[in-house]
């Protein structure tokens, strides 16, 4: 290592990094986990979901939109940072209506697995309980809203990779919900197909592929054998998966 | 039996004498006999909060959620649900066309293999210590540990069988409890000749302790047959499946009903017709519906349902160690249905070691390992009714979908839903007998809990099993003073806050 130039210190170990990268790029390249929802390698960073909030020479700020500087000195997993993790994840369950124990994504979803990884064991404040609509009205596809998290991975998709404008997030706060943009305001009435990139994105079970319900036995999905940390997004479900 | 006791001509002069909770997470119930002057038991009431919360629960969902979604039903038979569910959904893929061979025998053995255990919890784990030591007998030794550490060999084996019938369920669905296997249309995987090896196993040796426990059940309600004939005694018509030609069936079948002197009343009865049989009822005082048989009339049409009604109803079993045990129950019947509560326990374990002997059986068959497992059809249905008989007995579950392929409504009626009335009848039975007007007693207190539990542990808490489920027993005047409490503490102590 020559100089400081081009290496920053995450958790103690120094880290090389291209010039441009932000922090969760550079983690990332490095085989260094930072918890996230709302980040997704193939898309522009939003930060809204909070949750890679690492501390910056001492000071807040989110991994996935901020700049990798040479010489930052960060803390990522520290015990500090996954109790306000834990916190963060805990609003966004008590925020919906996460029932995993019938979820058919439970053990591919990214927010059950992030819940895992940063120690929740309850829910820890009241339940909203929302009444969210849930749309079964796309022959393939399945949009139910009390599941969804707001990361906006599927408004970015659809029009980033698939040059549609299927989504978008309408409202403020808590009551942000996903909004189809079709007539009707239904799935079915859009031009959302399932071969869509934006079909694949979601991190949790809000837009789900009808008929792929369980094919891959509980037990034996994504995060039921890694923890997040060491996972690569979930494949598609294989049939002959058995324990 | 003891309908005279349910309803009293003059509710306002009487005590109220409270037993409550007879239950934990599958809802909390609660027992209540009213007393008049004399103290004479006039009145008696089981209280059970039941699940209907999950009828509406469902409404709104994506139909293939819905097997995995209702087994939380239950953390005792989830099995029984997520098959159930199973086959109601089936026309919504299939239409009016059967699920493939394969499926058919993966989701028998996943069945037989939960009544297997379930059964096997029930009789081991939560009734043989009451059965063994005596309604009396002291709760630190009154449960399964209690077995185990006086008859050691018995517990373990009641272990053992429970734990086989779980590795089954775990090999096909992925998990022990709550796992995913059966889907609507058929199921979800096939199963490799590796799994199957393993669960060939143990079979017969599973066999073998099943008959021999089977036995044990028997001699001991033969060797306390003049106490247990009459112990929360009820009489009344039983409903179960049946095959076309009269054989036990588990899986599918027909609706049978024996009448108390074991005439068939009803026969070959289509399950997806339930509704025509069957009438629920509400009383104002219980959350669960009381269910009797619609062409018979309110208090012709009382029935039972689960292995008392299934050895009762068959004319035979399939297989044979089971069936030369049916016949001895019958002869010990008379010919006529048996009608002791606590002759369930000896029914039970007939069903159990005829679950054992079946799934030898399903494991032989080459069908068990194919690989057609899940079908599909363009023409498909709305509407659709699965029953079942679960190890309490029948289930049934009864949805309609709407446009978008979510649930527009559904009807659950659950083993214990069924055996409401029984229950309740038992209950009153064992207080009218031992009740003595004055004070409640431990024995009381006991017995009214080895009644309810001869039907169902989901209604008796799971820690029972360890002796530990907290009881409060009070008596209360017609104005609402308690006069006599009787509590039972978690660690099985009693106490009395009054006299
Ligand atoms: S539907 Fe899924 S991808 Fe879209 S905003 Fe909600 S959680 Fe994110
Ligand atoms: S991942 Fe950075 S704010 Fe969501």
């Amino acid at each position: 290592m020559n100089g400081n130039d081009f290496t920053f210190v995450l958790d103690g170990e120094n880290i090389r990094f291209e010039p441009g990268q932000t922090i969760m790029e550079a983690a990332t390249q490095a085989g260094i986990y930072i918890p996230h929802l709302c980040y997704h390698a193939d898309y522009r960073p939003r930060g809204s979901c909070k949750l890679c909030t690492v501390k910056i020479n001492g000071r807040f700020g989110s991994a996935c939109t901020m700049p990798v500087q040479p010489g930052m000195q960060i803390d990522n997993d520290t015990d500090e940072l996954t109790a306000m993790r834990r916190r963060l994840v805990q609003m966004l369950f008590v925020e919906g209506n996460h029932y995993c124990p019938h979820c058919e994504k439970s053990g591919n979803c990214q927010l059950q697995a992030v819940a895992y990884h940063v120690g929740m064991t309850d829910s820890h404040y009241p339940h909203f309980y929302p009444l969210r609509q849930l749309d079964a009205s796309h022959p393939d596809m399945l949009l139910d809203r009390d599941r969804c998290i707001a990361c906006e991975l599927c408004v970015r998709a659809s029009l980033e990779s698939d040059g549609k404008a299927v989504f978008g997030l309408a409202g403020r706060g808590s009551r942000t919900r996903v909004v189809v943009n079709s007539e009707s305001g239904l799935l079915g009435d859009s031009d959302f197909s399932a071969d869509d990139v934006a079909a694949r994105i979601c991190p949790t079970g809000a837009l789900i592929p009808k008929r792929e319900a369980y094919l891959r036995p509980i037990g034996a999905r994504q995060y039921d054998l890694r923890d997040i940390a060491h996972n690569a997004p979930p494949d598609p479900p294989s049939p002959e998966q058995m324990p | 039996m003891h309908e005279h006791l349910e309803q009293a001509s003059q509710p306002e002069g009487l005590q109220r004498l409270v037993i409550e909770p007879v239950s934990r997470v599958e809802g909390h119930g609660k027992v209540t006999l009213l007393l008049d002057d004399a103290g004479r038991v006039q009145q008696a009431r089981l209280h059970i909060v039941e699940f209907r919360g999950f009828e509406r629960f469902i409404q709104g969902r994506p139909f293939r959620e819905v097997p995995t979604l209702v087994q939380r039903l239950c953390g005792i038979c989830p099995v029984s649900h997520l098959l159930a569910a199973s086959k109601a959904c089936d026309p919504f893929v299939l239409g009016s066309s059967a699920i493939t061979p394969t499926a058919k025998a993966l989701r028998r053995l996943l069945h037989h293999a939960q009544v297997l255990q379930s059964n096997a919890l029930h009789f081991f784990h939560l009734a043989s210590p009451d059965l063994l030591f005596g309604f009396d007998a002291d709760p630190a030794q009154r449960n399964v540990f209690g077995v185990l550490a006086t008859n050691r060999e018995l517990g373990l084996r009641g272990i053992r069988i429970r734990k086989y019938g779980q590795e089954v369920i775990r090999l096909l669905t992925g998990k022990r409890v709550h796992g995913t296997g059966s889907a609507p249309g058929g199921f979800l995987h096939p199963l490799s000749l590796a799994a199957r090896a393993s669960m060939q196993q143990d079979i017969d040796t599973i066999i073998d302790w099943c008959a021999a426990s089977l036995q044990l059940a028997r001699d001991q309600y033969l060797a306390n047959e003049a106490e247990y004939r009459n112990f929360a005694a009820t009489r009344s018509a039983f409903l179960s499946l049946v095959t076309a030609d009269g054989a036990a069936e588990l899986y599918d079948g027909v609706l049978r009903v024996k009448d108390a002197e074991g005439r068939l009343i009803v026969d070959g009865h289509d399950p997806a017709r339930y509704s025509d049989l069957i009438r629920e009822e509400v009383k104002p005082w219980s959350y669960m519906k009381f269910p009797y048989l619609a062409p018979f009339g309110h208090d012709g049409g009382y029935y039972r349902v689960g292995p008392l009604a299934r050895i009762n109803n068959a004319d035979v079993l399939p297989t044979p160690l089971a069936e030369a045990a049916r016949r001895e129950f019958s002869d010990y019947g008379g010919g006529k249905p048996v009608q002791a509560a606590l002759a369930q326990h000896w029914a039970r374990m007939i069903d159990t070691l005829m679950c054992a002997e079946t799934i030898r059986e399903l494991l032989d068959a080459p069908e068990l390992t194919g690989s057609e497992v899940m079908g599909e059809s363009s023409d498909t249905l709305r509407e659709g009714v699965g029953v079942i008989e679960a190890p309490r007995g029948t289930l049934i579950h009864h949805y309609r979908l709407a446009e978008d392929d979510t649930i527009a409504c559904a009807n659950l009626i659950v083993s214990t839903t069924h055996n409401n009335r029984g229950m309740n009848d038992s209950v009153r039975g064992v207080a009218a007998q031992y009740f003595d007007g004055r004070t409640i007693t431990e024995g009381l207190l006991n017995r009214i809990e080895v009644a309810i539990r001869a039907y169902d542990p989901c209604l008796s808490c799971a820690t029972h099993a360890l002796g530990q489920m907290p009881l409060i027993v009070e008596a209360l005047a017609a104005d609402g003073q308690p006069v006599s409490q009787l509590i039972r503490h978690a660690d099985g102590q009693f106490s009395r806050a009054l006299p």
